[in-house]
């Protein structure tokens, strides 16, 4: 009667089905108000960069894994959230070419070189981002107002650049608040800063948007709250502490929270499952240490943004951390 | 005393339960099979030694092998037949192991055979000598000799009694359907472990989706017993005797010890019913309560089977799938898959589970750990299975063992439950665990 082979597996025989591939799509959803606010802001030119910031990730991990005969892990959605990331960490009128550049390096030298998804030590898309400030500083940091009413029409020049032709200064640009704080002593605030109506990286600028993909993903039990909570808390407490101390040198807390890349990075970047800590305490020690390093390079370096380089040294710390915070064995 | 509590342990999981299935159902005495296939060892020990020859007549409930020393118990004829040839027989996991083939006599009216009664009046060390005699062993799974598990240490004593009536693992509804049909069973089994553990009060422990069998045991609790009945939040491995202890006396057993250094002993509920049932008149175990489940099978219901009955004796009769792909004796969280279907029930078998090939996910693919933490606040003892499958992958089970207790695993299945790369971590800790002990033992030895 029965005559098939049996399959027989290693106990347990259920899995609760929320693969890898499922919480990366999640991201990604949650990602996308964000990118489409970005490209209502700052029009064509925000959408050009975002998706080649994609195909050049998208690619990179394709080919790689194509040149080094392992089949293609495109399909598990963590190349597309490096491109999204960090497209929408980029100047809007970013030169495409340097774009792709960094999309390239992001997922080679961001991921690949480690061994892929799960270990690289780094957050990749910051690691592109990183190497785009490093080599091309100025591009990097020509900003460019939003709202412009040409914003769907007209593609800025800067944009279409020539490689490695000589720069193209575009004819308009815009101080970010953290800049014009830092250098000028501007204040924007606080509820234009919040709701997006700033000038910026693309994805930067609408915390609020941010903050409701990260609750997303929070209550779908994908995200480690801990992570931006603690980092959003260091940066209260410390830049309220100073705030308090003197408020005619140093920024509000309100300001501090919701300027720059703050946000996204909470969020989106140092919530990267595999550059934070695992257990529950470590991931706080994590946060907060973040949280104060944008404080002081914010303050006191000589950069206006400091949560790119404020999370790449959590990532390094992290391991660091995991290896001192250990959870107390069961009955010991 | 009914007494509902918030209290669990920390971390675990939350697996569909499926126990609609079969927990209304009534326990159905399962027909004869024509060949009972007996393995000597059906228990953690020593297998029992036969005491019977090839072609001697047995009655039903006779005993046909004895108990090769403390760690082991006899084993009882299931039914009365011919022994037709003592040699080895398919056990689970593809082996062979020593046992004995009983040819059930058709027409018999399978009378038990009775032994010496073993009375409450009874000295503690003539219930525990009754217990091993009646070939007793845990039967939520485990299948460890229960006297062992009953011997109090020289210098501990027992202040709680705890009985395990959890049933934690998905789709099982045995212990669920022992406590609302056998009530009576299980209270004298009570008066006999409390005269052996002295224990000053009893607590029987029920998770909330039985409540029905909580109402039942607590309005039948007999005036002069310190018992009280708890029910806890639904939650696997609750049933673990650790979790259980930590959820209801909110104390943790140490790494390496056991429940009696919290003055604790557990022991499950079906099992303190077969102690109610059988010393009274000198019986051993014949059969057992096996759920029969799945979506593989059409009359899903909880049976009670011969011990010794062929798996597939059992699967025609309930109308398994001609197609079935998957097998677990005992619970789809911790039960064993089927190798083939020449094994036969045991004592430990607390529930079948078959999936039809349409219902077996197909093999997922397996990522690389992305360290998203999900074991980790898994984990019910606090340990970081992530960790512990990289160390593995990279054959370093001697830091798995010394630094990240690999050794207090006990396999419950939580991690890999949850883990969404597909990661088999508990078949890692599982051979890890078993090259730590061999290397352990060859130390010893040199």
């Amino acid at each position: 009667m029965f005559s098939k082979t049996l399959r027989i597996s290693s106990s347990p025989h259920i899995n609760k089905g929320v693969g890898v591939d499922v919480i990366m799509r999640n991201v990604v959803y949650a990602l996308l108000p964000v990118a489409a606010f970005a490209v209502y802001a700052f029009g064509i030119n925000a959408l050009l960069v975002i998706v080649t910031s994609l195909i050049a990730c998208v690619l990179t991990e394709h080919l790689l894994c194509r040149l080094s005969n392992r089949p293609s892990t495109i399909a598990d959605g963590s190349a597309v959230i490096t491109g999204l990331l960090l497209g929408l960490t980029l100047p809007p009128i970013f030169p495409l070419w340097m774009t792709f550049i960094g999309g390239v390096l992001a997922v080679a030298l961001g991921k690949f070189i480690f061994g892929g998804l799960g270990y690289n030590a780094f957050n990749p898309a910051l690691v592109g981002r990183a190497i785009l400030q490093a080599a091309f500083p100025v591009a990097i940091t020509t900003w460019h107002p939003a709202f412009l009413a040409d914003r769907f029409t007209r593609v800025s020049e800067s944009v279409l650049a020539f490689p490695f032709a000589k720069p193209v200064v575009d004819g308009i640009s815009g101080a970010t608040p953290l800049s014009a704080f830092k250098f000028d002593q501007v204040a924007t605030e606080s509820a234009d800063l919040a709701l997006g109506l700033i000038s910026g990286s693309i994805g930067e600028t609408s915390s609020l948007l941010i903050a409701l993909g990260g609750l997303y993903l929070i209550v779908r039990k994908m995200m480690n709250w801990r992570i931006p909570v603690a980092i959003l808390g260091a940066v209260y407490v410390l830049s309220g502490i100073l705030y308090w101390i003197n408020p005619e040198i140093y920024p509000s807390p309100e300001f501090m929270l919701f300027s720059g890349g703050l946000m996204l990075g909470a969020v989106f970047m140092a919530t990267d499952m595999v550059g934070s800590p695992i257990t529950p305490l470590g991931v706080v020690i994590y946060g907060i240490f973040i949280g104060l390093l944008v404080v002081v390079i914010r303050i006191w370096g000589g950069l206006p943004e400091g949560v790119m380089y404020a999370i790449l040294l959590g990532n390094a710390l992290s391991p660091h951390i995991d290896q001192l915070i250990r959870p107390r064995v069961y009955g010991t | 005393m009914l007494k509902f509590s918030s209290n669990t342990f920390k971390h675990g999981v939350h697996p569909p339960e499926h126990k609609e299935d079969t927990n209304k159902r009534p326990v159905r005495q399962f027909p004869f099979p024509p060949l009972i296939v007996l393995p000597m060892q059906q228990h953690i020990g020593k297998p029992a030694q036969v005491i019977v020859r090839e072609g001697q007549e047995v009655a039903r409930g006779q005993l046909l092998a004895k108990a090769d020393g403390y760690l082991s118990v006899p084993m009882h004829a299931p039914v009365s037949g011919v022994v037709r040839k003592i040699a080895n027989v398919p056990v689970i996991g593809g082996q062979k192991a020593s046992g004995i083939y009983l040819e059930t006599f058709p027409f018999s009216g399978q009378e038990v055979v009775e032994g010496a009664p073993v009375p409450l009046s009874a000295s503690p060390e003539a219930i525990l000598q009754g217990i091993q005699d009646a070939g007793i062993v845990g039967l939520g799974g485990a299948a460890f000799p229960t006297h062992v598990k009953l011997k109090i240490p020289e210098g501990k004593f027992c202040e709680h009694l705890i009985i395990n009536g959890i049933e934690c693992e998905p789709y099982l509804t045995t212990d669920h359907r022992v406590m609302l049909e056998q009530a009576d069973d299980i209270f004298t089994g009570i008066r006999y472990l409390l005269r052996v553990t002295d224990a000053k009060q009893v607590i029987i422990g029920i998770e909330a989706n039985k409540k029905d069998a909580a109402d039942h045991l607590a309005d039948r609790i007999p005036d002069d017993l310190p018992v009280k009945v708890k029910v806890v939040p639904v939650k696997y491995p609750q049933g673990a005797e650790k979790m259980l202890i930590t959820a209801l006396l909110g104390k943790e057993v140490p790494s390496g010890g056991f429940p009696i250094d919290v003055h604790a002993v557990a022991v499950n509920v079906a099992t303190t019913a077969e102690i109610g049932r059988l010393l009274p008149h000198g019986r051993g175990i014949q059969e057992r309560v096996v759920t029969i489940t799945g979506p593989g099978i059409k009359k899903k219901g909880n049976y009670l089977i011969p011990i010794g009955t062929p798996l597939r004796f059992v699967l025609e009769h309930v109308g398994a799938a001609k197609n079935l792909s998957e097998i677990y004796m005992g619970g789809p969280m911790m039960g064993v898959s089927a190798s083939d279907l020449d094994i036969s029930i045991v004592k430990g078998t607390s529930g079948i589970v078959v999936f039809g090939d349409e219902n077996v996910k197909k093999v997922d693919k397996i990522y690389p750990c992305i360290k998203c933490g999900a074991c980790v606040d898994a984990c019910p003892i606090y340990l970081n299975p992530s960790r512990l499958g990289i160390l593995a992958k990279s054959e370093a089970y001697d830091a798995m063992a010394e630094e990240y207790h690999l050794m207090d695993c006990f396999e419950c299945g939580s991690c890999s439950y949850v883990c969404p790369s597909n990661i088999p971590l508990v078949q890692y800790f599982r051979v890890a665990k078993g090259i730590v002990r061999k290397r352990k033992s060859a130390v010893a030895h040199v």
